[in-house]
């Protein structure tokens, strides 16, 4: 599994330099990797964010609010037991992004191989 | 500069399909590991529980070893494929399935204690040792929940810890403390634990 990291050596080259009708937000790594993992969870947590993507708080709280300016996520925050907590949840919105998102490079896929 | 110098190779080019093949592949392996948060069925859980709670309640008044062992493999007929039906229903609601990659990693950890546990079970019984049965049953399903809780949320290993503690408390109890015993573990246990999972990762 490739670490999703913007510095891991493994990832895929992006892809925006010939395709303009991607999704700027989430076509970059860490980005991509939260709404995926939100896709599939009623909300989660900062902390479960940062155990499953392996990133650093800072790298995490960077993207994340980006989705959120984006209105891709939506944020929660709340003390739970004295403590902090911070939840994340995908918007309509931020789900429609990842379907448009797999539409196209299922596209990519289908278009290079019948070229 | 010499003409018939070798050329550099151009720097490899990555096509744009295998590209986007990575993007999906990477989205697909992410999903998949997001959902082992919850896979484990919260509710579930706590229905098992209680169906044990009330076995518990039912064994403690049987007048022989065979009814309480009849009544607790009752409770198993029901719970066990109860315990996978939960769990594949919960696996569908999040877009995966008990045979991804963390489904079977899971499964492959949990299954081995219990099907060791069962196999156990039939040596104790021929052998007249009915008194370790109990301790048995709750140390090695806390030993399967705790190994296939490594590829789940930090809630489930935790959960088949106090089960493998209750396991070894209760190999110093006199063997009237059977059905206190599963009560607590089968039932208690997987309610309390339950109710967690349930709250903290979407039922």
């Amino acid at each position: 599994m490739n670490h999703p990291s913007e510095h891991s050596a493994n990832r895929p080259r992006a892809l925006s330099g010939g395709v303009p009708d991607l999704d700027k937000v989430i076509h970059e790594r860490v980005r991509l990797a939260i709404v995926s993992a939100l896709a599939v969870n009623d909300k989660l947590s900062f902390n479960q964010l940062k155990d499953l993507l392996q990133v650093t708080d800072g790298n995490l709280s960077v993207h994340a609010r980006k989705l959120e300016e984006g209105g891709y996520v939506s944020c929660d925050k709340f003390i739970q037991d004295r403590h902090p907590r911070t939840e994340y949840q995908l918007t309509e919105k931020g789900r429609e992004a990842l379907n448009r998102y797999l539409g196209h490079m299922e596209a990519l896929i289908r278009a290079m191989r019948e070229s | 500069m010499h003409s018939g110098q070798p050329r550099r190779p151009e720097p490899s080019v990555i096509p744009i399909n295998s590209q986007a093949e990575a993007n999906l592949r990477f989205i697909r392996q992410t999903m998949e590991r997001a959902a082992s948060f919850t896979a484990v069925p919260g509710w579930g859980l706590v229905w098992m529980g209680l169906s044990a709670l009330a076995a518990a309640g039912v064994s403690a008044f049987q007048p022989s070893g065979a009814h309480w062992l009849g009544v607790w493999l009752i409770e198993a007929a029901f719970a066990v494929p109860y315990g996978f039906w939960a769990m594949h229903r919960k696996a569908r609601k999040l877009s995966t399935s008990l045979w991804s990659t963390n489904g079977r990693k899971f499964l492959l950890s949990f299954l081995p204690p219990v099907v060791a546990g069962a196999c156990l079970s039939v040596a104790l019984i021929r052998g007249r040792y009915d008194d370790l049965l109990v301790p048995c049953w709750l140390l090695l399903y806390g030993a399967g929940v705790t190994a296939a809780g490594s590829h789940s949320v930090s809630t489930v290993p935790i959960m088949g810890g106090a089960f493998m503690l209750m396991g070894a408390l209760a190999f110093f109890t006199p063997m009237g403390w059977s059905s206190v015993w599963m009560g607590l573990g089968f039932g208690v246990l997987h309610v309390v634990f339950g109710v967690l999972i349930a709250r903290q990762h979407g039922g």
